[in-house]
């Protein structure tokens, strides 16, 4: 079983190097390059699945619900931006140089989401349900806060001037190496941890299960990945801002993770693909002409879209599209 | 040094009077929380609501009594939000909470989130996003501090102020009334301690939600319509930010606990002014989130709440 | 009668050819703006302004015997639309130019998107240096903060008021550098700033800050910030009991300003870029086209706006093509243009030179209180 998944881990990371190739107009001059708009939605795309597989881990597989996934992503995203600019070319001018201190900047940036995942994992041991929620939430503020404070990264303008280091191939790289290792993870007695603690707290404390430890991976580990993410996005729009990653953020992926199905990687997968689109098949929507005007002013506004969609969700079909998750059990 | 003082008298004012504000809100928050041990996460933006009725009918209302400001014409304005949002919190609990009541507190908590997101942006689409002015219901005005009483006649404090800090206890003591008093207070409370012996001795535990998310509701909106009086400036996201601070606030002083939530509102409001006043602006809100971090990791109950204990 | 489809064919396909060689292919121009949101009164404005130019230079037969295309897309005054929404008007609808925007953080965030794919970016109304600092073909039709910051410092001076209180929002480029540039000139002119404060935009109480300002006593107040809060600023402060002069930047001009303040503002002052009132004879002309196409007073922003597609017009014509590289230079040689915010000659920053309006604000309106030169 292990064996299969690394394969398929290979397979994908080889499939994403071709695909890159392929794209970038390398493989045969026929094959025309990708037109830059098209590109910056996939790059979307393999951010969204990173996000959305490494809140899964948490709310999903460990039932622990947060609210503060932007915080880590910017975590991440300002790490990694500070790394680059100011080493970026530490090790050197050449493409293996930069492309290195990329790769560590982005490992940094996971780093300090990580760090920062240990820091709201911990109190959050003690909450449950909407308290938990709404800490996770007043985290996301304070990074956001402490960001807005610190004027070497830019503070409330932005930080901007990032040399474009995220290419396909990376982003999808470590996409698929963020998927490997939650499924890895969740398929090993890991995951039976986790999922304890999401059925029932107090019965898997009783069995000896260390429910502390769990959490806090859960927390680290989607922190971590959240950092990764947050470090791509960074060197792809080559500008940040701290309003990029405030609540409304968390709300997207948090979104993701609800529509595909909690406790499913494959349907999270799926939803991140769907709700990169979503927002750019409703930009043309709402350009149609020949449709009334209502109609095209709420396609240019996609949250009334999404929260309609939260909403209907809940009342339908809370499991989302592949979800394993009980949603509608009866509590006894 | 009297300087000194004025000013940190000044602050304390101002920082009452916003306290006010999330001490109304958190009300709302509380007594929902108390009843369904779920937080409403569209109540801030009921709130909202509350002051766009004011917007939209406050012109109307005022008409009925003078031209101008006034008195009767800004409690009736007032009384026509606290009605129009309980009627809407009513109706987004019939529509959306309801159907999920023997759901798992998650799913509700994301049914809320999804209701306070649409309300926002179909406000920004209705309304249009841009800042709105909000009529001038009263004519707000400095009092007059009489010079006999020394420095402190350089202090400010305003109609307007005294007005949202009086209205917010008055409202405080008649929600606590009509909790201890009432015979749906005690259904309330009843269902609060135990849903299902509430049903088993008879109560409806239709009537009673509503009745409950109908009155928090109303007590938004109020506090809409005050934070409009003195901050004439209304937009469909002021409740995003005022929401949190006022369940901040409710956590702070004890969730399900109403004095509590009162306490809680002055006191954030008196941290946030302070913290603006001598500290840094750009801190107020992470201070905020921190206070609220620090009360649930040492004190989850709250100031006033009673400590809970999770049976197995 | 074989021959009758195929000629019909030729026919057809042969003026299908002369009809597509005689329509040449429009302009296609992008604008990124903040048509909804905290900002919108800018956005708005400053399309407005706009479209009224192309919308003229389109019945006037256009440029190069081309036709104008404006593709307009909303920022949704939201910090990182502005990169999505540049890229896909550059890669997406293929625009020759970018017009925008009027707020500088949003012009700096796209800017250098425009600069590495070669298109250059016009910005109407962004103060801030940094704006064209990202390079060469970026430029704007304003002048800088460091100007505005100077000319207000002057004025303030020249009004006696040395001892100056700064309220800054921090969440704004523009308004940290028009502080910064506001405070050197006061200390270079020997007076004094007493107290430095700060808000965020979307704050509603300003009433801790303003305390905070009214115990160091000062004898007006500098408030480099956006309308929306500039408003509740000042009505606060009259309720506190701060009757100091309250004074300002280009950010003031938004028409919520007046209706939320109320008379708060009477007495204060502004510097921008524009005054209706001027009785030349290019700005009532604006104004009575304006007014006519949509039924309200033109500001700044509008004017600006306008100023900056009829300058890209005229660059377009002086290089004879839409070719980013020869573009990007027509438009840095801009002389001596006769735009109605004034003439527009651009520097070697591609920042452009003129005088700043500085107006008053009573009895419910602005009013032209002087006009300071470079």
């Amino acid at each position: 079983m292990a064996a299969r998944s690394k394969l398929y881990l290979i397979l994908a990371v080889v499939a994403a190097a071709i695909a890159s190739h392929v794209l970038s107009g390398g493989a045969a001059p026929e094959i025309p390059a990708l037109n830059a708009y098209y590109y910056d939605v996939l790059i979307g795309i393999g951010i969204n699945i990173i996000l959305a597989v490494g809140l899964n881990l948490v709310n999903g597989y460990t039932g622990q619900f947060s609210l503060g996934h932007a915080g880590f992503m910017a975590a991440g995203a300002y790490a990694s931006s500070w790394l680059t600019l100011s080493y970026g070319y530490a090790l050197g001018s050449s493409g293996f140089a930069t492309t290195t201190i990329f790769l560590l900047a982005l490992l940094m940036g996971g780093g300090i989401a990580a760090l920062a995942g240990l820091i709201v994992g911990v109190p959050s041991l003690r909450l449950k349900g909407d308290y938990l929620a709404i800490v996770t939430l007043g985290f996301n503020e304070i990074i956001k806060g402490v960001i807005q404070n610190c004027d070497a990264l830019g503070a409330q303008r932005g930080l901007g001037g990032m040399v474009q280091h995220t290419t396909f191939f990376w982003t999808f790289a470590l996409a698929a190496v963020t998927v490997y290792v939650v499924v890895s993870l969740v398929n090993s007695t890991y995951g039976r941890g986790f999922l304890a603690v999401r059925d029932d707290e107090i019965a898997a404390e009783a069995m000896g299960i260390n429910t502390t430890k769990y959490k806090v991976l859960a927390f680290v580990l989607g922190a971590f990945f959240a950092g990764i993410a947050g470090g791509l996005y960074a060197h792809f729009k080559q500008f940040i801002h701290p309003e990029g990653f405030n609540f409304m953020k968390s709300v997207d992926v948090v979104v993701m993770v609800i529509l595909g199905g909690m406790g499913s990687t494959a349907g999270v997968c799926v939803a991140a693909v769907l709700l990169t689109i979503l927002p750019e098949l409703l930009r043309y929507v709402s350009r149609i002409e020949a449709l009334p005007e209502w109609l095209r002013h709420i396609a240019e506004n996609r949250m009334i879209i999404y929260s309609l969609l939260l909403i209907i969700l809940m009342l339908t079909r809370p499991q989302g599209l592949f979800g394993a998750v009980n949603l509608r059990k009866k509590k006894a | 040094m009297a300087d000194k003082l004025l000013e940190l008298l000044q602050q304390i004012v101002n920082g009452l009077s916003q306290g006010a504000i999330y001490a109304l809100i958190a009300l709302g928050y509380t007594m929902v929380f108390g009843v369904l041990r779920f937080i409403n996460f569209a109540h801030g933006d009921v709130y909202m609501l509350g002051a766009f009725v004011g917007f939209y009918l406050g012109p109307k209302a005022l008409r009925l009594f003078s031209e101008g400001p006034s008195y009767p014409g800004a409690a009736l304005v007032l009384l026509l939000a606290m009605a129009l949002c309980a009627i809407i919190g009513i109706v987004i609990e019939r529509l959306c909470y309801r159907p999920l009541r023997e759901r798992p507190k998650l799913t509700v908590l994301i049914t809320a989130i999804g209701v306070s997101l649409f309300l926002e942006n179909a406000g920004q689409y209705v309304f249009g996003a841009d800042p709105k002015s909000f009529p001038e219901v009263i004519t707000d005005r400095a009092l007059e501090i009489p010079e006999s009483w020394g420095k402190i006649s350089g202090l400010t404090i305003t109609v307007s102020q005294v007005l949202v800090f009086g209205v917010t206890l008055f409202l405080m003591f008649g929600l606590s009334h009509i909790v201890r008093k009432t015979k749906l207070g005690m259904a309330m409370r009843a269902l609060s301690f135990n849903p299902v012996a509430a049903q088993l001795m008879g109560i409806n535990v239709d009537v009673v939600i509503s009745f409950t998310f109908g009155l928090g509701s109303a007590l938004a909106g109020a506090a809409g319509i005050l934070t409009s009086i003195q901050q004439p400036s209304i937009d469909p996201l002021m409740g995003v930010n005022a929401g949190l601070k006022a369940f901040v606030a409710a956590v702070l002083g004890g969730i399900g606990n109403l004095q509590g939530a009162a306490l809680g509102g002055l006191l954030i409001g008196l941290v946030e002014a302070l913290v603006v006043g001598y500290v840094n602006p750009t801190y107020r809100d992470p201070i905020v989130f921190g206070v609220l971090i620090l009360i649930l990791l040492f004190k989850p109950t709250g100031l006033l709440g009673a400590s809970e204990r999770e049976k197995v | 009668m074989n021959k009758s489809p195929s000629f019909l064919a030729v026919l057809a396909f042969g003026s299908l050819v002369a009809g597509s060689a005689l329509r040449a292919e429009d302009i296609k121009v992008g604008e990124f703006a903040a048509l909804t949101g905290g900002s919108a009164s800018f956005g708005q404005s400053s399309h407005k302004g706009t479209a009224l130019a192309f919308d003229e230079l389109n019945a006037a037969g256009g440029v190069l015997g081309r036709k104008f295309k404006l593709i307009t897309e909303d920022d949704q005054s939201a910090a990182g639309q502005p990169a999505t929404i540049v890229r896909k008007l550059i890669s997406q609808d293929k625009v020759i130019c970018v017009l925008g925007e009027v707020r500088s953080s949003a012009t700096i965030e796209a800017a250098p998107i425009c600069q590495e794919n070669k298109i250059p970016l016009i910005s109407p109304a962004a103060t801030n240096p940094k704006v064209t600092e990202v390079g060469d073909y970026i430029s704007r039709v304003c002048f800088i903060d460091p100007f505005q910051g100077t000319v207000m410092s002057k004025f303030a001076l020249g009004k006696g008021w040395k001892k100056i209180a700064v309220l800054t929002d921090v969440k704004q480029d523009y308004s940290v550098g028009l502080a910064d540039f506001f405070t050197k000139g006061i200390v270079a002119g020997g007076g004094q700033i007493v107290k430095e404060q700060k808000y965020s935009t979307g704050d509603k109480d300003f009433k801790p800050q303003l305390t905070s300002i009214k115990a160091t006593k000062p004898d007006a107040i500098f408030i480099p910030g956006y309308y929306a809060e500039v408003a509740l600023i000042g009505k606060q402060a009259r309720l506190l009991g701060i009757k100091v002069p309250l004074l300002g930047g280009d950010g003031w001009v938004g028409d919520s300003l007046l209706k939320v303040a109320g008379n708060s503002l009477d007495g204060s002052f502004f510097s921008c870029h524009f005054s209706a009132e001027d009785k030349s004879e290019a700005v009532q002309e604006f104004v009575k086209k304006y007014k006519a196409k949509y039924n309200e007073t033109p500001d700044d922003m509008a004017a600006l706006g306008y100023d900056s597609a009829e300058i890209l017009a005229d660059a377009i014509k002086r290089a004879g093509t839409t070719d980013g590289d020869k573009l990007k230079t027509a438009i840095a040689d801009t002389k001596g243009f006769k735009g109605v915010t004034g003439v527009i000659t651009l520097d070697a920053q591609r920042n452009a030179s003129k005088p700043a309006v500085i107006l008053s604000i009573g009895g419910g309106g602005f009013h032209f209180e002087a006009a300071v030169a470079p």
